[in-house]
Order: structure tokens, then sequence, then C-alpha cells
């Protein structure tokens, strides 16, 4: 990101200073600053880094090995969409076609208005009401294309 | 069929109440300070006489394994992780459990711990999975209002924390020792054995893995006595087992049933039977996607139990069990499982990362046709090469469906890049 980083650099401190003395810390510190920032800054990778005592590969190794955690800030909300078998039975393949065409964007893209990022999950466990949806950590069954679009209208109202 | 008195999930459908006042109606916390104080080498002793065995997919007698625990502290803590990032294609129960009665876990790993000389318990729960933490999550802070965890548990004098972790969308964290790496805050790459969690596991230190159903029975074997789990059952196969059916069958559903029940008994009672009939038939994956598929004549003997299906060169794995009717093309459907092994595989270990690339590839092609008939034995072959030479069994676990698939299908396998070459479609070919 262009813009100035100490505000970043504050926060990913009082994170790290929050986690201090965690026994395996270095999961828990991400899911923070993802929860704080919607992503995980690239320039907290250095600041981690040198918290815990490790190199700049190994956390950054981390961070990507885990597919939760977004290198890029995210837009105002975040669709995860279940790819899962049972959802698949259930049709998530012909809403997952409508959410892209709808939305106009590919997986893991944001719609151009900043409002919608679109992802694939795999299994929610809601297999029982699939298929499933996951909107900014709020989770919805029996997703079909009238409900999906009604979600997607009530996040960009 | 089992009776619903000798049911150990009492609110699997979440009928009921599932809050600590709730879960103590329906029998849960019943006397727990009283198995504490038997001391731990009576619950390990009771846990081995019931015969439970571990409820994650590899068997391994759970009583047993907790004995592997060192008695005395060498002055390094042990460690109780349980198992609950439930990924694999199929495996639906242990949700059912940490959603609606997760109390038999909270009150499971409090016995367990105890049981090993944990000075704490790690629930390592898969992140996708958001009603699960939250109800859990809820489970575990009543029971430490309550004082049933935490310091002096239950009035015990024995000090236990335990702490739910998210894991954050990882399938391969699901290997108890990638666990511990991801528990640790490293990649989620499992480890070399031995050394066994056992002798050095989470940060070096004594640590036991266990699957969250082999945790959540102990409690009421303990309260119902090791002779009433190991009453049902084949010997060697004891107690009752969440089975989770899926696929073609009339209703799909999560249910508790004793081990060793006739596959087709099992369908037919809790499932409304095979979708258009027994007859119907073509296939059934007996226990989550790694295992070896069983045909139709199988079927019809079939005994979901550990020793049975391996007998028969499959297995019970996670009980989870994927019915295939005549309608589903076979091929397809394992190279689906391909897929998912393909992008879950760590690539830690060569053959594992290339091979179960190469499997799916070949797949890719036998699906529609577009191969030769010698890449059959080819793509054996190569499931053979990457099966144990692994450091996990992801590899063991990608390779196996498609060993069962050439095993039963061959034929069909074999049809469909005749049809194409012929430039006749088969009937399943032109799906």
């Amino acid at each position: 990101m262009a813009h100035d980083q100490d505000p970043i650099a504050a926060r990913v401190a009082e994170i790290l200073a929050a986690h201090q003395g965690l026994e395996g810390p270095l999961l828990p510190i991400l899911h923070a600053l993802q929860a704080a920032f919607g992503h995980v800054p690239q320039e907290a990778l250095p600041l981690i880094a040198k918290n815990l005592n490790l190199s700049r590969a190994e956390v950054h190794g981390v961070m990507s090995f885990y597919h939760d955690f977004r290198a890029a800030p995210a837009g105002r909300h975040v669709l995860k969409l279940c790819r899962a078998e049972a959802c698949q039975a259930m049709g998530a393949e012909k809403l997952a076609a409508h959410a892209r065409t709808s939305l106009g964007i590919e997986w893991h893209e944001t719609t151009r208005d900043g409002a919608v990022t679109l992802e694939p999950v795999f299994c929610l466990g809601l297999c029982a009401c699939a298929p499933a949806a996951l909107m900014d950590g709020k989770v919805v069954g029996r997703v079909d294309e009238a409900r999906f679009d009604a979600l997607v209208a009530e996040v960009r109202a | 069929m089992l009776k619903d008195q000798d049911r150990i999930f009492t609110n699997l459908y979440g009928m009921h109440d599932r809050s600590l006042a709730g879960a103590r109606k329906r029998g849960n916390w019943d006397g727990t300070a009283g198995f504490l104080a038997h001391g731990r080498d009576w619950i390990v002793d009771q846990v081995k006489a019931s015969g439970l065995r571990g409820r994650g997919g590899a068997g391994f007698p759970t009583g047993l394994k907790w004995s592997f625990m060192p008695k005395v502290s060498d002055g390094r803590p042990a460690y109780l992780v349980i198992n609950a990032d439930e990924s694999e294609p199929g495996t639906c129960k242990d949700r059912e459990i940490m959603r609606h009665d997760p109390h038999t876990l909270v009150e499971g790993a409090l016995i367990a711990g105890f049981a090993m000389g944990a000075v704490a318990g790690y629930i390592y729960i898969r992140g996708e999975y958001i009603r699960e933490r939250e109800a859990l999550q809820a489970a575990i802070d009543e029971a430490y209002d309550a004082g049933l965890i935490g310091k002096n548990a239950c009035g015990s004098g024995y000090n236990y924390d335990l702490y739910l972790v998210h894991g954050a969308g990882a399938y391969i964290c699901g290997e108890e020792t990638a666990m511990l790496e991801s528990l640790e805050g490293k990649k989620g790459m499992p480890r070399m054995k031995p050394p066994f969690p056992a002798a050095s596991g989470l940060y070096g230190c004594p640590t036991t893995v266990n699957n969250v159903e082999s945790i959540a029975v102990v409690p009421t074997i303990l309260r119902r006595g090791a002779s009433w789990f190991a009453g049902f059952g084949r010997p060697n196969n004891t107690g009752t087992k969440l089975f989770g059916i899926s696929g073609h069958v009339v209703n799909p559903c999560v249910v508790e049933e004793a081990m060793s029940i006739p596959l087709r008994e099992l369908l037919d009672k809790h499932c409304g039977g095979v979708r258009g009939g027994w007859k119907n038939l073509k296939a059934v994956i007996p226990g989550g996607s790694s295992v070896p598929m069983l045909n139709a004549a199988q079927c019809d003997e079939a005994i979901m139990d550990f020793d049975w299906l391996r007998e028969q060169r499959s297995g019970l794995g996670t009980a989870a069990v994927i019915v295939m009717d005549q309608s589903t093309d076979v091929i397809k459907a394992i190279w689906r499982l391909s897929k998912f092994y393909k992008h879950e595989s760590c690539g830690q270990c060569t053959p594992c990362r290339e091979g179960t690339g190469w499997m799916m590839r070949v797949m890719d092609r036998l699906v529609k046709g577009e191969a030769e008939i010698e890449e059959i034995d080819m793509l054996l072959s190569v499931t053979k090469q990457v099966e144990g030479h692994t450091i996990c069994a992801l590899g063991d676990a990608a390779a196996w469906p498609i060993q069962g698939l050439v095993r039963h299908f061959r034929e069909e396998i074999e049809d469909r890049i005749k049809a194409r070459k012929s430039g006749r479609m088969g009937a399943m070919a032109a799906e």
C-alpha cells in the first residue's frame, strides 16, 4: 500500500504486544492482523519476524501456506461460496457461474466498485442446507440465484 | 439396530438444549470428579478394556495410545491435541458433535487430558467451521465458568486448560504432526515419525493427538462401563460409531450405530435405502474419500468395521459412507478426489507433490477416454510409487481411491477409451 506506513506499524506493534508470551503465536498474530486490516499487510511481515526471532522467509512461508491469509486488501465485503461436493450436488456450480457473470469478476477478484470480493471456500459444514455461502463471516444457507442477488444488493446498498 | 438408550450422542440432531444445563440433563458431566478420583491408570485401563479404536481413520487402539504417554514427567509438560480439522470429502460426523453435543467433547477432553497427565488440551478446529466454533467455544466457556475445567477442574485438584485453535484453510493440518506444526505457528507440513508425538510432539513435549469422536465417547464409556461399550460389534471392532452417509440414498444422514453393522442394513434402516433400490447400487466408498471403493457385489455382504473392510482391501476410515448409484460416472468421481488431493498436497515430499499432479492429469484423460489402454497400468504403477513413499498418509490417500477404481471398474475405463477411439460413444462416456 502506498499510503503512510506508520499507522500500520503502530497497529502491528499493538497486536504483537498483545500476543507477547503466547505459545505458537504466529498464526494467532496473522489471524489478528487479518481481522484488523482485512488482509495481512506485507510491511508487517518483517516486524513479525523481528519480534518472534524468525527469518522473513519463515514468516512469508507460513503466511502464504495457509489459504485464509490475504496479502492484498479485499473489497468492503468478502463473499465466499462453498465449492465442496454437497454444495456442487445442489447447484453450486450454477450459482458460481451466476455469481461471476453478475459481479463481472473471477474468483479472488473484487468488483470495480470495491464492494465485493468473491472467493471459493471448501465446506462450511452446512451441507444440509446447500449451497452455502459466507458473507463477511456470516453463514447463509440455501443460496439460489435470487438470494445471492439479494445478498449482494444488501451489502452494496 | 442400536437402541435409543444406548446412544452416546443424545443430541446429535440438535433437537435439545446444547448448553451446559441441557447437557447435564442428558447425563453429561455426571460423576466426572469420581472418574478422576480413580486415577489415570484406571481410566486408561477402562478405555483399553472397551476396545475403543481411534475414530479418525487409522483405527489405532485409543487406550494403548494413551498408555504411551510418560507416567512421570521428565520436566516437560504433556499435551492433549484434539483433531477437529475435519476436511475430508464425505466426512461430516465431528461437526455434528461440536455443533449439537459439544459438552461430550469438553468432558472427554478433561478426562483424556487427566489420563495422560496433560497440562493443557488444544482443540484444533478447521477455520471454515463457523457454527461449530461458536458452539464449542460457548461450551468451553460454560465449563470454565462452572469450574469443570481450568484450575482445580471439577474440584479434583487437577489444573487443566482447554484451548480452541482455529485453522486457516489447509486440509493437510488434519494430519497429526502437521497439526502440531501448525499449532506451533509453522507451515502445516507433516513431520517424520519417529519420534512419535508421545515422545516428542507439541513444542517437543509428549503429546497425544486424538480425533473428536474418540475423545467424546470416553465419558460415556466410563459412566456405563467398558463392557457395555465392548458389547457392540465384533471382537476387536467394538463400540458405537457415527456413520455419515451421503450420496445416492433417499435420506443422507449422520447416525450413531453399532460397529459391524451390515452396510445394507445401515442404508436401509437409516437412509431409506439406495436411490432406485438396492439393485441400482454401483459402488460405495465406505470410509471417506481416502479409502478404495467397494463394488456392488462386495456391498451385498459388507460389514462396516475396521477388520472386515481391511480384508476387502478397503477401510473404515472415518466411516463416511459415500453411496453411488448406477447413474454415477465413477471415473469422474475419482477424478474429483484426485483433484482434491492434488490441491491439498503440501509439497514437502516429491512423490506426493508430483505424483498427485500426474495422477490427476491421467485421470483427466481417462474421464474423457482420451488415453491408451496401457496408461491404466501406468497410472497404477504411479500410485504404487506414491503409496508408502511419503512422510504422511496423504500420498496413500491420493493413491488408494485410484487403485480401488482400477480394481473394480477397469472394464469401464477400457470401454470408454475404446469408445472414444472407435468414435462410438458409450452410454457412460456420453456424459
